[in-house]
């Protein structure tokens, strides 16, 4: 049955209140969902003070900031820096995003910074996607052929290669599954926007050749239909992809199959 | 906790074939609906408030008669089909077979009733 209240040790509460930088004019308040698992208390949201006039201007740069020179226990994901990785992907002023990309100009007040909602929570801001990442492997995210392998290149037309744009920039961040009210209540079973969406990308790839058994594969009450269109996915999408509209293409396919 | 494999638990029983009959049947129940709603609001308005031999008239009549006994049709199946949904959404284990089945149960009865008043009337 849905939850509608947080579970006990899941309930939030006031954490420490980190001191103000001395000497600084341009402060900002940053609030941040600390967990760890080895203290034995529930969650805490702990307020850190950054001086903006000796800080980067992105959510990432803040971060790093606090992580070095403020709280080194402060845990969280990251790499590249510039929104290809899909690493720092976080709750941000109530939106899933990146938090290399999104300028801290860009939250209006306080900034409270969260783990991607409605995942177990490894540390802090570290989310565990394992479940995420093997439902990307179950939909077999790669060229599947059965005609014998040409000696150069698998050919493409220009035409082809075109519906894959919108779809493989996708970085497998997990801000759309993770915004997605429909994996929030059945994540066990429901793809999720981010698997579907690659899924989509290798039904409409023209050299694959294993489309009837892709479709077969999702044709499922609760491994594709569970999509109700709530369109958070693409609303949320740090990179501008539109995962529901790719599902939506794979319910027209289905269709298609069968009148 | 069970020694399950990443990919074991996510493959879960697999595909399970269906879906899209559920999904096609939504569609066309909404669009018959897109029109049947209107032609609906339309003849019951249209008498609504009238004395009861006029209405009893009116609904003797084929239109309004046909109209009415197709809306509470498609409409309890296009419920059936949308509630269904909205269980299977929010409610897990035993509690939701039970309570489609319940589900499925009311909505026919009340499609039967609709439509025996209807035609009790009509008839």
């Amino acid at each position: 049955m849905v939850q509608l209240t947080l579970p006990k040790n899941s309930r939030m509460t006031v954490g420490k209140t980190w001191p103000k930088p001395e000497g600084a004019t341009n402060l900002r308040k940053v609030q941040v969902y600390r967990w760890n698992p080895d203290d034995g208390k529930t969650p805490q949201l702990d307020t850190y003070f950054i001086d903006m006039d000796d800080c980067g201007p992105m959510v990432l740069d803040a971060l790093i900031k606090i992580k070095n020179e403020i709280d080194p226990t402060l845990t969280f994901r990251r790499s590249c820096r510039e929104g290809i990785c899909g690493s720092c992907a976080m709750n941000i002023d109530g939106i899933n995003t990146l938090a290399c990309i999104y300028g801290m100009d860009e939250v209006k007040g306080d900034v409270k910074i969260y783990p991607l909602p409605h995942m177990p929570v490894i540390k802090d801001l570290i989310p565990d996607l394992t479940h995420f990442y093997a439902q990307h492997a179950s939909v077999m995210p790669w060229l599947e052929t059965k005609t014998n392998r040409p000696a150069k290149e698998w050919k493409q037309s220009i035409d082809d290669r075109k519906k894959l744009d919108g779809l493989y920039e996708c970085v497998m961040c997990a801000c759309c599954s993770t915004s997605c009210p429909s994996y929030w209540w059945n994540g066990d079973r429901y793809l999720g926007p981010a698997a579907l969406l690659h899924a989509y990308r290798w039904i409409i790839d023209s050299r694959d050749e294993a489309t009837g058994e892709r479709l077969d594969e999702l044709e499922d009450p609760f491994k594709l239909y569970r999509c109700h269109t709530i369109m958070n996915c693409a609303k949320t999408c740090p990179k501008g992809l539109n995962p529901a509209k790719a599902i939506a293409h794979i319910k027209g396919m289905m269709v298609e199959r069968v009148v | 906790m069970a020694f399950l494999t990443d990919r074991k638990r996510a493959s879960g029983m697999g595909s399970a074939k269906t879906g899209t009959e559920h999904h096609w049947q939504m569609m066309v129940t909404s669009v018959a609906l897109l029109i049947l709603t209107p032609l609906f609001i339309f003849t019951f308005g249209w008498i609504l408030g009238s004395p009861y031999e006029e209405v009893i008239a009116y609904y003797q009549r084929p239109f309004p008669a046909v109209v009415a006994i197709l809306t509470m049709l498609v409409g309890f199946f296009h419920y059936r089909l949308g509630v269904q949904t909205l269980i299977e959404d929010y409610v897990h284990g035993f509690a939701r077979k039970a309570a489609i089945i319940g589900m499925i149960c009311v909505s026919y009865a009340a499609a039967a009733f609709a439509i025996f008043a209807i035609i009790r009337i009509a008839l």
